[in-house]
C-alpha cells in the first residue's frame, strides 16, 4: 500500500487517541464486518470543540484519517467543523490510495455522528444542522 | 530490544539464492543462444534445457517429457484446468470438482468455465482447513472431467490428503490436478506413487526467480496447446524459452527438495514455538490444523485488531508478514480461505500469517514473540471493537 509519509506519521503516532469521560457527543460509524469502526468523542463548550478523542479499528488509512480529523477540528467552532469534508482530510494527509478514500469518508462521518449525538443530547433535532449520515455500505 | 529485520513472508515469495543466481548467470550473456538455433550456441542451450527438464522431473519422480516450463503457478493452473476442460468437453464431460479454498488461479478459472457451460462442485473444507477425500469420491459423476485440489493451502498451510484423492481419482478414471505451489520443497512429492495426473509449481516460492514455473502432465494426457507458434515445449507453449530462468528453476527445485525431512525437523519446533507463544494472548485462534500443516506456516486470528494495521506496525519493527484482512486483499471481504473455515468477518480481518524457511532462527521467533504482544496491546487499546467486546465480556474465539 502506497501511503504518504503523513499517513504513516499519523498511523504510527496517532494524535488524540482515547476516550473522553462525560463527552458531550459520541459518534460511532462503520462496522466490524467491513473492517473499519471509528468512534469519536467530543467535548463542546458553547459552540467550540474544546477536546476530541478517537478510537479506531481498521487499516492504516482509517487510523490516520481519524487522527488527522481530530487535529483539524480541535479548537474549532461547530460551524467550522460542519464544513469539514473527507477531501480536506485527504488533502491534509497528502492524499490516499484510491481504495482507501472510503476511510476519509468514514472520518468525516464519525465527526458528524458525534455532533448528531451532541444535538440529540441537547434536545435539538440534528438533521437540519448535521444532515443524514448514510450507512457504512454506502461509503464504499 | 535491538531491532531485527525478519522476512517472514516466504509463502508470498522468496529471494533468488546465490547458488540459483550462479546457475543462471552464464545464460544471460555468454550462453545467450536461442535453443532453436542450429549452431553450437543454440544446440548447447537446447541441451541445457533438456538437462533442466530432467532435473525438475527427477524431483517429482516424473519423466522429463512430462514437464512443461511455464510462466509460473497461475499459468500452470490455468493451462491444466482449461486444457483438460476443453479436451474432455468434447467427450461430454463438463463437470469439475474443486474446493472452496483454492488459490484464485484455480477458483477464478473454474468460475470462468462455469460461464462457458461447465458445472463446478466446490467442496467444503473442515474448520481445520482440511478436505475430506470421501467428499471427493461422493462428488465424482460420470461426466466429471477433472478433480483439482491444492496440495497445501497458501494461507493456512494445511496439507490435503493428496495420495488418498489420487487413489480415488484413479479408481474412478477421473483426471487429478493439484496446485502444489506451496508444497514444493516442503513435502516430498512422488507423482507416480500419488497418482497425480497434473501438477502446478512456481519457482519464486523456493528461491528461483519470479516468472518461471512448470506444469507436470502425465504421459498419455494430450493437453491442448496453450500458446500457438513455434515448436518450443513440444509445440504446446510456443515462444523462445527463458533459458536463465529455466536453469534457475532446475537448480532451485533440486536444492529445495534435497533435504525436506531435515527442513521439517528444523522448522516444526520453531513453528510450534510461535503458535504457542502467540496463543498466550487472549482471544487468539490458530487457523488451520496444528499438525497437518506446512512446517513453516503460522496463521493466527487476533480478535479486536485489523490485519493491515498489524502488518504496518510489524513492518515498523522490521518484521515482514502477511494478513488475510480485506484491507490487504484490496476487496471488501476478508480472505475466502479464512471465511471457508467458518470464521466470522470480524475474526478474519485480524489474521496474521507468518511463513518462513531455513533462514528463520530461534532469535527471530523470540523477537516476534516479544514485539507482537506490544503491538496487539497498542492496537487493542485504540480499538472500539475491543472496547465493546471487553465491556460486554464477549469472546469471539
Amino acid at each position: 500500500m502506497n501511503y504518504s509519509e503523513k499517513v504513516m506519521d499519523h498511523f504510527t503516532n496517532p494524535r488524540n487517541v482515547g476516550e473522553i469521560e462525560n463527552a458531550d457527543g459520541i459518534g460511532e460509524v462503520g462496522n466490524a464486518k467491513c473492517g473499519d469502526i471509528m468512534k469519536m468523542y467530543l467535548k463542546i463548550d458553547g459552540d467550540v470543540i474544546t477536546d476530541v478523542k478517537f478510537k479506531t479499528f481498521g487499516c492504516g488509512a482509517a487510523v490516520a484519517t481519524s487522527s488527522m480529523a481530530t487535529e483539524m477540528i480541535k479548537g474549532k467552532t461547530i460551524n467550522e467543523v460542519l464544513k469539514l469534508t473527507n477531501k480536506a482530510v485527504m488533502e491534509a494527509l497528502d492524499g490516499l490510495p484510491p481504495v482507501k478514500v472510503h476511510c476519509s469518508v468514514l472520518a468525516e462521518q464519525a465527526v458528524k455522528a458525534a455532533l448528531t449525538d451532541y444535538y440529540k443530547k441537547q434536545g435539538v433535532d440534528p438533521e437540519p444542522i448535521v444532515g443524514i449520515i448514510p450507512d457504512c455500505e454506502d461509503c464504499h | 530490544m535491538e531491532k531485527r529485520y525478519i522476512y517472514a513472508d516466504h509463502a508470498a515469495t522468496t529471494a533468488v539464492s546465490d547458488e540459483v543466481l550462479q546457475e543462471m548467470l552464464p545464460y544471460f550473456q555468454k550462453n545467450f543462444g536461442n535453443p532453436s538455433s542450429i549452431y553450437a550456441k543454440g544446440r548447447e542451450n537446447e541441451r541445457a534445457i533438456m538437462n533442466a527438464r530432467e532435473r525438475v522431473a527427477k524431483c517429482l519422480n516424473a519423466d522429463a517429457k512430462e514437464i512443461y516450463f511455464t510462466g509460473g503457478g497461475s499459468e500452470s493452473d490455468n493451462w491444466a484446468i482449461k486444457g483438460i476442460a476443453d479436451k474432455l468437453a468434447t467427450k461430454g464431460k463438463k463437470h469439475i470438482i474443486t474446493s472452496v479454498f483454492e488459490h484464485h488461479a484455480v477458483l477464478h478459472t473454474c468460475e470462468f468455465l462455469e460461464k462457458h457451460g461447465f458445472e463446478v462442485t466446490y467442496l467444503p473444507v473442515s474448520p481445520e482447513g482440511l478436505i475430506n477425500s470421501e467428499d471427493v469420491e461422493n462428488a465424482i459423476r460420470p461426466d466429471t472431467a477433472l478433480v483439482t485440489i491444492m496440495y497445501a493451502n497458501n494461507e493456512i498451510g494445511t496439507i490435503q490428503p493428496i495420495s488418498e484423492i489420487g487413489a480415488i481419482c484413479k479408481k474412478h478414471g477421473v483426471l487429478f490436478h493439484t496446485d502444489a505451489v506451496q508444497a514444493i520443497g516442503n513435502i516430498e512429492i512422488d507423482v507416480k506413487a500419488q497418482n497425480i495426473d497434473l501438477l502446478s509449481l512456481s519457482g519464486h516460492k523456493f528461491h528461483a526467480p519470479k516468472g518461471i514455473g512448470a506444469l507436470y502432465v502425465r504421459k498419455g494426457i494430450q493437453l491442448p496447446n496453450l500458446i500457438h507458434g513455434g515448436g518450443q515445449e513440444s509445440g504446446k507453449r510456443a515462444g523462445t524459452e527463458n533459458v536463465p530462468a529455466i536453469m534457475g528453476l532446475a537448480k532451485a527445485i533440486e536444492l529445495a527438495t534435497a533435504n525436506i525431512p531435515e527442513k521439517i525437523a528444523k522448522l516444526t519446533p520453531l513453528r510450534n514455538k510461535l503458535i504457542d507463544g502467540i496463543l498466550q494472548m487472549e482471544q487468539t485462534k490458530l487457523n488451520g490444523d496444528r499438525e497437518k500443516r506446512l512446517a513453516g506456516n503460522v496463521n493466527i486470528s487476533i480478535v479486536g485488531i485489523e490485519g493491515e494495521s498489524l502488518l504496518l506496525m510489524l513492518d515498523y519493527y522490521g518484521i515482514q508478514a502477511s494478513s488475510g484482512s480485506a484491507c490487504t486483499s484490496g476487496s471488501l471481504d476478508p480472505s475466502h480461505v479464512l471465511l471457508s473455515l467458518g470464521l466470522v468477518h470480524e475474526v478474519a480481518h485480524g489474521s496474521l500469517r507468518i511463513s518462513f524457511d531455513e533462514e528463520f532462527t530461534e532469535q527471530d521467533a523470540d523477537y516476534i514473540l516479544e514485539v507482537l504482544p506490544k503491538i496487539v496491546d497498542r492496537l487493542r487499546a485504540m480499538s472500539p471493537m475491543w472496547e465493546t467486546l471487553t465491556k460486554e465480556n464477549k469472546k469471539l474465539v
